[in-house]
């Protein structure tokens, strides 16, 4: 086992992982944190992303020993307490999830695109949440809703 | 009409609130199939065929059984002996008996302390295997000498001399299609493929399972219909049905998969072997290899027309393939196939076909789709040789109420001629085309399912309700429900909390399926309001000390009926739940029944194509969805059904198929090359809500959710033929195969 | 498995040379953990370079040479406006594979060292004459790009060699480069085909070129004839067919799940035809 040292969500954690663990076990299964969902396992559907030192990885494609010092950001710490960060209202706004499995995945790398480039058009929203797989929606209320999200955003700054 | 008008005005229906459990998906917070653990939980994993077709000669888990952390280890005898029909074959799907079926047929299974060890014991299992000759198309698996999945499957409908392997057949229509061709002015028959889709969802197949020596057991899993995982688990386990309970998870997707147990009843073995709580979920190779596609076809269609756009013969045949089991959805492609249509003379048949292939289980309107694809672009080549306007040839020959429907029976009231008006009358259509793009219009068809249905309505005493169904909701489902129970109480949206019941606590409820949770649970639930506002006004009449007929209800009070019932002020729904421990317990209401009169719905869908001529690739430039909905619920996600629908035909239309090589193995077990639509694949889906409210439901409601893949392949095949200027007749239209057919064409 | 995290590439290197097992090397992860996630490849030992000093710079020396780290990611790359200005082609070609995620952690070296034929960034890699830092328990050596894949998955890297960098030549003036790549959807495919052009041009005349093709033959090839019908020529069309038909001539494909070998070849000719107009255009840029 490896004792790994790593902050999620602001918070320390230390854990014995095994070296075959991948972050996305470690996240949901030692820290119970298990809004990343594991789609494919392959790094080809996006369910598993979080952000490891501010960039969205697929988690599943990590080793929770790569996350020795490093700082991981996941779902549940995008809303600051009751306020929902304003992606997460826009979804909800513009019936974006049908089922809701691949939602945690989307928002968190739609935060991570907002935040890099706060005024995307359609086509750059899609391109960069190519390796988000929705089944459900067709990703039209999806993509209505990031670009609703950073108009807000943009808005509000 | 005073249905129509019954079916507007409302105050609640067709608002688009924000949906009851949107916090729990944007948070991480709610639970799917994968997301609980249980105290002393062990993990599970499946081994499985990697050969087609084999005996099963050896299973020598000793090795397996005394690694590290292992505690139990399955495979057939562990399951119930001597079931029969339908039963018998989920049971020898998910656990294979003297044969391996198809690659990726489970033959064992193992639990142990974490899913690495189990993973790691796996490996120690030794199968031995006598690998016998395979076949997995389906008209291979239709010519003499192919090899047989199963003796004797065949069932009494099947014609004398066909192959073993065809197992079922479907023949219906009317009037004589020779006659029909004869008028005609022109006759095409071409042959269709369709290959092989997987439903996609997103989330793997995964459940918590315990089960004691006992017989008692609590299963948690992610399915369309807890009831039936709970009817099948206790079949195939040999327990008592209510001593298990299932609890259905939030659902990942399903699209029909999930309507099919494939898992749990392993979980429950491995639980009642080892005595504690097993989880078991699915890699997504498994869900790929071992979980639902749906058939894959061959047909042939064959329409005749006059040069005014008369339909005057159909005929077709379909051959579906629906893996090493009896059960592809034949009949319902045969019936769909000409559906859209008034014929005076038309055929269908259908055979259902074995081969080494998973068990096909339902995606989205079975059958449908394919059928489409063949009878669609027939029309469209028809109406291209003959010049003439494909919505104008669609009105004329347009199935309306009162006409003879080709499967047989007589149209109740329905919407086709309302969406192909309104497809002719969208922008799109007449928007010009770009050059070198194509535009494809298809019709669709699905009959939609109603289906044993049981509701509870609870009140509160502070007057807010608890609204108990037994739909899984796969789509946002618990919205509409609270916004119906609302409106029939009069009471806000937020005042009713909706909740998806296990199965101890609700009646039986068929699956999540059959686009019916709207429509059937809908009905359930606008019934136990009613009965609840019943007893509502009871409790107020006997307050009043007049009769419970001279009360009614209106805007969530109860109030005499008239002058003469007397002068009482309102009596809101609060101050009755604030009481009624006082005046007579509980107020609950609930219905119980297996309704009829789920509306069938049309869809028209619009889609523009570009082709590029060099490498064959295509783009959906343009897409727009028609469909009746009956009445829209909540417009959001009617709409969000049509995208999501759409999008689906585009994957199957373009990219999607399951790939075996000569060896029979599945090649593209992932969704690396199990191709589904991304984001910047589609453009945005535009979406047109047609209501023509259906008689059979109070609101007016037909089911949405499958109709919306119909259309798509046809409209899509249409829109690419006519982009690249000739037929594509198999699907999907990966860029090699058009690409060799323009260069077959040139 | 064991998990190791050396300080430097000669560590790293004496950890692979005294590995007895199935020994791995862990930069973005985004193929080794793929065959560990499938169970396809267990290693006994996975060596992860990240923690290496440098292993994430790109350096622009005197010269106008380049040298990119091994664990530098796609997104990192795709950041870097410099070197973008000058080997956009290779750069576009890094950032093709995979998704926004995938993009964070993948690398050159990690696509290359992966073997396979289909790899993205490696035409545009030969194409630009790139070469690879190796060092070894023998000591370090440069070798160049196409001289690093042998077959499908395997290389021509001895045991205990590790890549720690690649390098760019001087782009110098009037140079292009471009890739493009053939895939049924928009994004997250394999390349059914894919084309990478590198050229020189004094005014509107093509000076140097280099064109390499990925999947459409067990290793990544450099076809010279292809380069050599763009030298001399202004890029008209009787260039681009003798390219296209050098392009197709040198396809050795194979029929599979991702294409066919007709759709290969001829789809061959149509990138590199594609590529090299735009990696043209840059160049006159």
């Amino acid at each position: 086992m490896i004792h790994v040292s790593t902050t999620v969500n602001g918070d320390a954690h230390e854990l014995l992982c095994d070296p075959r663990e991948t972050l996305l076990d470690a996240l949901r299964d030692r820290l119970e944190l298990t809004g990343a969902k594991e789609g494919c396992g392959t790094g080809d559907c996006g369910a598993c992303t979080v952000l490891l030192d501010g960039r969205p990885v697929c988690s599943c494609l990590v080793l929770a020993a790569e996350a020795e010092g490093h700082e991981v950001r996941t779902v549940e710490g995008m809303a600051d307490g009751e306020n929902l960060h304003p992606l997460q209202r826009k979804f909800i706004e513009h019936a974006a999830l049908q089922c809701g499995i691949c939602t945690p995945g989307i928002l968190v790398a739609a935060k991570a695109l907002l935040e890099r480039n706060p005024d995307p058009s359609e086509t750059e929203v899609r391109y960069w949440l190519a390796g988000n797989l929705c089944r459900c929606t067709g990703y039209d209320k999806i993509i209505r809703a990031v670009l609703d999200a950073a108009s807000e955003m943009r808005e509000a700054t | 009409m005073a249905f129509d008008e019954e079916t507007n005005g409302f105050k609640v229906v067709g608002t688009r609130p924000d949906r009851p459990d949107g916090i729990d998906k944007v948070t991480g917070r709610a639970r799917f199939g994968a997301d609980v653990t249980a105290p002393g939980m062990l993990h599970a994993v499946i081994i499985r065929s990697p050969h087609a077709h084999a005996r099963i000669v050896k299973i020598n888990a000793s090795r397996a059984e005394a690694a590290n952390g292992v505690k139990a280890v399955v495979t057939r005898a562990d399951f119930a002996d001597g079931l029969e029909g339908e039963n018998w074959n989920i049971l020898e799907n998910l656990m294979a008996g003297e044969r391996a079926l198809y690659d990726g047929h489970a033959v064992a299974a193992i639990a142990a302390t974490s899913s690495l060890a189990a993973r790691d014991a796996a490996r120690l299992v030794e199968v031995e295997y006598e690998v016998l000759p395979h076949v997995t198309d389906v008209d291979d698996a239709m010519q003499e000498g192919a090899p047989v999945i199963r003796e004797g499957a065949a069932d009494g409908s099947v014609p004398a001399g066909m192959h073993p392997n065809v197992v079922r057949c479907h023949d219906s229509g009317h009037g004589d299609p020779e006659e029909g061709f004869a008028e005609a002015d022109l006759v095409i028959e071409e042959r269709f493929t369709t290959e092989a889709t997987h439903q996609g969802y997103i989330e793997p197949h995964a459940c918590l399972g315990t089960l004691g020596p006992d017989g008692r057991g609590e299963l948690w899993c992610c399915t369309q219909g807890h009831w039936n995982v709970q009817k099948v688990c206790a079949a195939l386990l040999d327990v008592e049905t209510s001593k298990l309970r299932v609890t259905a998870s939030e659902i990942g997707g399903g699209f029909g998969g999930k309507t099919a147990v494939f898992i749990e009843p392993v979980a429950l073995a491995l639980s009642r072997k080892a005595n504690r709580p097993v989880k078991l979920v699915m890699p997504r190779a498994d869900v790929f290899r071992a979980t639902g596609p749906t058939a894959s076809t061959s047909m042939d269609v064959k329409i005749g027309m006059k040069k005014d756009g008369t339909i005057s013969g159909a005929s077709g045949v379909f051959r579906c393939q629906g893996g090493a089991f009896p059960g592809a959805p034949m009949e319902f492609t045969a019936m769909c196939a000409f559906a859209p249509y008034a014929l005076r003379h038309v055929r269908q048949i259908g055979f259902d076909v074995m081969t080494n292939r998973p068990k096909q289980a339902a995606y989205r309107a079975p059958g449908s789709p394919m059928a489409a694809f063949a009878v669609e672009s027939v029309i469209d080549e028809l109406c291209n040789r003959l010049g003439l306007d494909p919505i104008d040839v669609r009105l004329k020959n347009a199935s309306r109420e009162g006409t003879k429907a080709s499967f047989g029976p007589s149209w109740d009231r329905i919407g086709l001629v309302e969406t192909l008006e309104a497809a002719k009358e969208h922008p799109h259509f007449s928007a010009p085309l770009a050059e070198g793009a194509g535009r494809g219009i298809s019709c669709g068809f699905w009959f939609n399912h109603a289906g044993e249905t049981a509701v509870q309505l609870a009140l509160s005493e502070d007057g807010t309700v608890q609204l108990s169904v037994g739909t899984p909701d796969i789509g946002g489902s618990r919205a509409s429900m609270c916004m119906m129970a609302a409106e029939e109480l009069g009471v806000p949206y937020d005042d009713v909390r909706t909740t998806i019941a296990d199965t101890a606590t609700l009646g039986y409820n068929e699956i999540s399926h059959g686009s019916r949770v709207t429509y059937a649970s809908g009905l359930a639930t606008i019934e136990a309001a009613r009965d609840t506002v019943k007893k509502l006004c009871k409790r107020a009449a006997d307050k009043w000390g007049i009769d419970a007929e001279a009360v009614e209800w209106r805007d969530g009070c109860a109030i005499p009926s008239g002058p003469n019932a007397g002068d009482f002020d309102p009596m809101p729904i609060k101050e009755i739940a604030s009481r009624m421990g006082q005046t007579g317990g509980p107020i609950v209401g609930h219905f119980e029944a297996t309704p009829e009169g789920a509306g069938v719905s049309f869809a028209t869908h619009i889609v523009d194509a570009e082709v590029d001529r060099e490498t064959g690739a295509t783009t959906v430039t343009r897409y727009t969805v028609v469909q009746d909905a009956g009445k829209a619920i909540h417009p959001s996600y009617v709409e969000g059904q049509y995208q999501g629908g759409a999008a689906q035909g585009i994957g199957w239309a373009l990219n999607e198929e399951y790939i075996y090589d000569d060896d029979g193995r599945l090649q593209n077990a992932g969704f690396l090359d199990y191709r589904i639509p991304v984001a910047s694949d589609l453009p945005m889906i535009d979406t047109v809500i047609v209501e023509v409210p259906n008689p059979g439901h109070p609101y007016g409601v037909r089911g949405v959710g499958e109709t919306s893949i119909c259309p798509p392949l046809a409209a899509i095949a249409n829109a690419v033929s006519n982009a690249a200027g000739v037929r594509m007749q198999d699907l999907p239209m990966r860029p090699s195969r058009i690409l060799g057919a323009l260069k077959a064409r040139s | 498995m064991r998990y190791h995290t050396p300080s430097s590439f000669e560590d790293a290197s004496a950890l692979a040379a005294a590995a007895t097992g199935v020994t791995r090397f862990l930069a973005g992860g985004t193929d080794v953990l793929v065959q560990l996630r499938s169970d396809l490849v267990t290693p006994d030992d996975l060596i992860d370079i990240k923690q290496i000093a440098g292993v994430r710079d790109i350096t622009r020396r005197d010269d106008g040479s380049w040298r990119i780290g091994a664990a530098v990611s796609g997104a990192e790359l795709a950041e870097h406006e410099a070197l973008i200005a000058e080997w956009p082609g290779v750069v576009e070609a890094l950032e093709l594979i995979g998704s926004t995620q995938i993009q964070a952690r993948c690398t050159l070296v990690g696509n290359l060292c992966n073997g396979s034929p289909a790899a993205d960034s490696v035409p545009a890699m030969i194409a630009a004459g790139a070469t690879v830092s190796v060092v070894g328990p023998e000591g370090a050596r440069e070798i160049t790009v196409e001289g690093v894949p042998t077959a499908p998955g395997v290389t021509s890297l001895g045991p205990g060699e590790v890549v720690s960098a690649v390098n760019l030549p001087p782009r110098g003036k009037g140079g292009g480069d471009a890739y493009l790549r053939f895939i049924p959807r928009t994004e997250m495919d394999i390349a059914v085909v894919g084309a990478g052009v590198s050229l020189s041009r004094e005014g509107d005349t093509i000076t140097a070129a280099r064109v390499a093709l990925g999947a459409v033959a067990p290793t990544v090839l450099l076809v010279e004839e292809a380069g050599a019908a763009l030298v001399g020529s202004t890029l008209d069309d009787a260039a681009l067919a003798t390219l296209a038909r050098a392009a197709e001539a040198a396809c050795r494909p194979i029929s599979d799940k991702r294409g066919t070998v007709e759709f290969r070849t001829h789809v061959a000719g149509v990138l590199a035809r594609r590529a090299a107009r735009i990696a043209y255009d840059r160049a006159g840029a």
